[in-house]
């Protein structure tokens, strides 16, 4: 790496060459003793791994209910944060601060409590059990368990924007005749998109790798609710470490590249909103 | 972060009043069926059977040395984070250099891996079968299976936390007031410990209170390199596991409980930590305009 | 890195000092509670015999799970297991155990057996007597998971089995059988354990497929009101093997008490303590006293499938019947 600094700050190298180590030992070396491992695999062994019918059936399930989970989380993200920044309401902090629980409250438990509730004789699963609907063990108790995990992203990513946002624009365009739908569609919209955009990304990434809260909910069956994660674990138990980390390479790949994206996302939406 | 301040708008730009209400009454419902519900149903089955049943499912032995080992595992992992997140904030927001973006996107990575596969590294590298694995065997080192592997991968899974909190805070801030510092005279450190550290450390707990719950409540990568000894190399969440496994649902749900206090501290304490750290800011505007 | 935090690790965990010998027994899910019997029965003969204090660990997770654990390293001095299989892989990858470790101890190295029974609600109101009844639509099967677990890998070959021995049962239509059985599943847990909550807690499913002595631990944790046992008319004998994990006690100089360990399984005090908690017991005498808790079941074997390592191959490999079975009933 070349570098260019300008600055008399002293510590740049210290603090580079610190960062640089721990990140090589903690987070490179491992996912690179990945990779490696799975050299260990012929081209065509890698692809039979990552191409089982079953496995790519976990792909769909995985990729399925994260898009389904960060799709709602979009729209209820939005609507969180719009509440929470725009209105004022008994409340409001403790409400507020409630959003991050999805964070702080561990997977396992979140995975337990959610089937306990959405079981066929839960507090709530037993209001769908006569519709015909069954909640957990089934894709929508992973979309559930999904949504709950990523709820925090796209409010917290939008939350700050919609704050910042400058109430002249909507007085401006509301001067010129706008409605207030019209003023939320051609207005508001479009300054929030790159931060709905980042949440969404932010949620999907962190859905795909998810494991502790889907298994209790699952349901576990074959091509219908299997998540990719527990593809793995399920090769790891049949001794095959190979096939275990060609899945996790594919794994490794997928979140490497929403990063990417994210973290263009975020320079656009830097660059949008005037900062830098 | 969080805005409760009290908004006052003009007419033209906020909505009819049955607009609000609406929109406000269906955040608070999915507020409460997704997040309330959960938090309510935890508590609801730990305490199913009495308070009794609950305290005995705490002081089991086998509980205690969980809770022992998950103290453990934070307070060597949330340190080591803090010191790292110091120090790649320091070097990305205050210094340009090329490839920022890159080391940005692997500081981010463990986030986005799957649990499960964080596990699997560790099995990788210092698993019997893995790199290391007989090296280690030889010299009677245990990583994995161990509370060293336990430790490790807590702080793969909470490596994110600190930094992401700290950068964009230390890239809005800029560098004016060190360079003055610097200038003045003071050395490196001191411009470090009485201009940054002060600036940043609302900004700093909060990253510290995050990883923090995040490195309790870890299950899926610790599950891969714990061994389940029971009394020994079982976490908290994964005491959990089993409680739940053996029927025992009351114990497991107590157990699952304290962990969800744990969350809502964390949540308290975040919350504070904002309203902290919005006051100082007002105060400081105030001082600004006098 | 590794030296500091083996050196915090020292610092923050008391090792307990007082015990000569520390013992690490690996197992699988179902077995704590014959464990938690078993250990300090175990602990009171050493002491007396060799006047020495032995202390015991324990560990549990699904059996395959576990025996990973070994293979990567987690220093078992014995491991317990519910299916040989699971032994045998730790013979082949990770060369812990020796060879021939069947061979070592009394009846292949298996101090007890269970076998699979059909567990179902009160009053049975679907009327199931049988491993036919479990192919009837609208009759819903709680297995766990034949890929991952041990317990739901006995039951898919009792099905298969049944089938077999059926007038005119051929490999054709045991397969057949066996699809219809696991078209009636809605649930596949990974391990016996979630089959087990996934049945009395969540209230899901008419019949669940299970070990004989999980149906004696269901009992005790949810009540004996709620569910009935039925034997079917034949069964898998499922021997539930032990071993000495021979690289680590030789290692850690344990091989004596590990081997006191596992021999003393068979002695009548261990045989007792096993038909207590529903274990099928080898030794006669302990037998006829509890026989009247283990009905008496037509048996067959692992043997009928060229033992278990060649029916896991044939079947529950990836690519195996089971998943051909599985995927035929994903298409429907």
């Amino acid at each position: 790496m070349a570098f260019k600094k300008h600055s008399v700050l002293p510590g740049f190298n210290l603090a580079l060459g610190y960062t640089l180590l721990y990140l090589s030992i903690i987070v490179l070396l491992p996912l690179s003793a990945l990779v490696l491992k799975s050299t260990g695999l012929t081209a065509e062994a890698f692809w039979h791994a990552v191409s089982e019918p079953r496995v790519v059936a976990s792909y769909k399930v995985t990729f399925g209910a994260s898009l389904i989970a960060a799709t709602i989380n979009l729209i209820t993200g939005l609507l969180i944060s719009w509440v929470l920044v725009r209105y004022s309401f008994p409340g409001k902090r403790f409400i507020d601060a409630l959003v991050d629980l999805p964070f702080a409250l561990p997977t396992a438990v979140a995975g337990i409590a959610l089937a306990t509730i959405y079981a066929p004789n839960g507090s709530i699963g037993q209001w769908f059990e006569p519709l015909g609907i069954k909640v957990a063990f089934s894709p929508i108790g992973i979309v559930l368990a999904l949504t709950f995990i990523t709820l925090p992203f796209v409010v917290r990513t939008v939350q700050p924007v919609l704050q910042d946002l400058e109430p002249e624009l909507e007085e401006a365009a509301s001067s010129l005749g706008a409605t207030r739908l019209q003023i939320f569609w051609k207005v508001i919209l479009p300054t929030l998109l790159p931060a709905l955009l980042t949440g969404f990304a932010l949620a999907f990434a962190r859905a795909i790798g998810e494991y502790g809260s889907v298994i209790f909910i699952a349901g576990n069956m074959p091509y219908v609710s299997e998540i990719t994660p527990l593809m793995i674990i399920s090769k790891l138990e049949q001794y095959d470490y190979l096939g275990a980390t060609a899945i996790a390479v594919v794994m490794l790949v997928v979140s490497f590249t929403l990063l990417l994206l994210i973290n263009g996302l975020q320079w656009w939406s830097a660059k949008r909103m005037g900062r830098r | 972060m969080a805005g409760a301040t009290n908004v006052h708008r003009s007419i033209v730009t906020t909505e009819a009043p049955w607009v609000r209400y609406t929109l406000t009454a269906i955040a608070l419902l999915l507020i409460g069926l997704f997040l309330v519900v959960p938090l309510f149903t935890v508590f609801y089955e730990a305490l199913k059977k009495g308070w009794a049943l609950y305290f005995e499912a705490m002081i089991e032995p086998d509980a205690l040395s969980a809770i022992k080992l998950t103290l453990i595992a934070a307070a060597i992992s949330v340190p080591l984070n803090l010191v790292f997140g110091v120090a790649a904030a320091w070097a990305i927001a205050k210094f340009d250099f090329r490839g920022k973006s890159v080391l940005i996107t692997l500081i981010d990575l463990p986030f986005a891996v799957s649990p499960v596969v964080a596990g699997l590294i560790y099995v990788l590298m210092f698993g019997a079968q893995g790199w290391w694995g007989p090296w280690l065997m030889d010299h009677d080192i245990k990583i994995i299976f161990a509370i060293p592997g336990i430790v490790l991968a807590t702080v793969f899974v909470t490596f994110p936390f600190i930094a992401r909190e700290l950068i964009p805070l230390m890239e809005a801030q800029g560098s004016e007031e060190e360079q003055a510092a610097m200038t003045l005279g003071a050395s490196g450190f001191q411009t470090f410990w009485r201009v940054t550290l002060p600036n940043i450390k609302w900004g700093l707990l909060y990253g510290v209170i995050l990883a923090n719950a995040r490195a309790m409540g870890e299950f899926g990568a610790v599950s891969v390199v714990s061994g389940h000894i029971r009394g020994e190399t079982n976490t908290l969440p994964l005491h959990v596991e089993i409680l739940y496994n053996e029927y025992n649902f009351v114990g497991a749900f107590a157990c699952a409980s304290l962990l969800a206090l744990l969350a809502l501290v964390t949540l308290a304490a975040k919350s504070f930590v904002e309203w902290r750290a919005e006051q100082q800011e007002a105060a400081a505007r105030r001082d600004a305009v006098e | 890195m590794s030296r500091l935090l083996a050196a915090v690790l020292a610092a923050f965990i008391a090792v307990p000092a007082f015990a000569d010998v520390t013992l690490l027994n690996v197992s699988y899910d179902v077995m704590r509670d014959f464990y938690k019997d078993y250990n300090p029965a175990f602990a009171k003969y050493y002491d007396a015999k060799f006047k020495d204090k032995v202390t015991l660990q324990q560990s549990h997770g699904g059996s395959s799970k576990q025996a990973r654990s070994v293979i990567d390293g987690l220093e078992a001095d014995v491991v317990t297991m519910n299916q040989s299989t699971d032994i045998d892989a730790i013979v082949e990858k990770g060369k812990q155990i020796n060879a021939g470790w069947e061979k070592r101890l009394p009846n292949e190295a298996a101090p007890f057996s269970s076998l699979q029974v059909l567990i179902v609600r009160k009053g049975n109101p679907k009327g199931i007597k049988d491993w036919n009844d479990l192919t009837k639509p609208g009759v819903q099967v709680i297995v766990p998971n034949p890929k991952t677990s041990g317990n739901g890998r006995y039951t898919y070959l009792a099905a298969w089995g049944y089938a077999l021995k059926q007038a005119g049962g051929t490999d054709a239509k045991a397969r057949q059988f066996v699809t219809d059985v696991f078209k009636n599943v809605p649930v596949l847990d990974a391990g016996g354990r979630g089959a087990t909550t996934t049945f009395m807690q969540r209230q899901i499913g008419d019949v669940l497929v299970t070990f004989e002595n999980e149906a004696e631990m269901i009992a005790r944790e949810f009540g004996r009101g709620g569910f009935e046992v039925v034997y079917p008319s034949v069964s898998i004998d499922a021997d539930l093997p032990v071993a000495v994990v021979d690289k680590v006690v030789d290692k850690k100089g344990t091989r004596k008490a590990a081997e006191e360990y596992l021999k003393y399984l068979w002695s009548p005090e261990g045989q007792e303590i096993a038909a207590q908690n529903y274990l099928r017991p080898r030794d006669p005498a302990v037998a006829a006293k509890y026989a009247k808790q283990f009905p008496n079941v037509k048996l067959f074997g692992v043997s009928d499938f060229g033992g278990l390592q060649k029916a896991q191959k044939v079947h529950f490999d990836d690519g195996g019947v089971y998943d051909q079975i599985a995927a035929s009933i994903a298409k429907k």
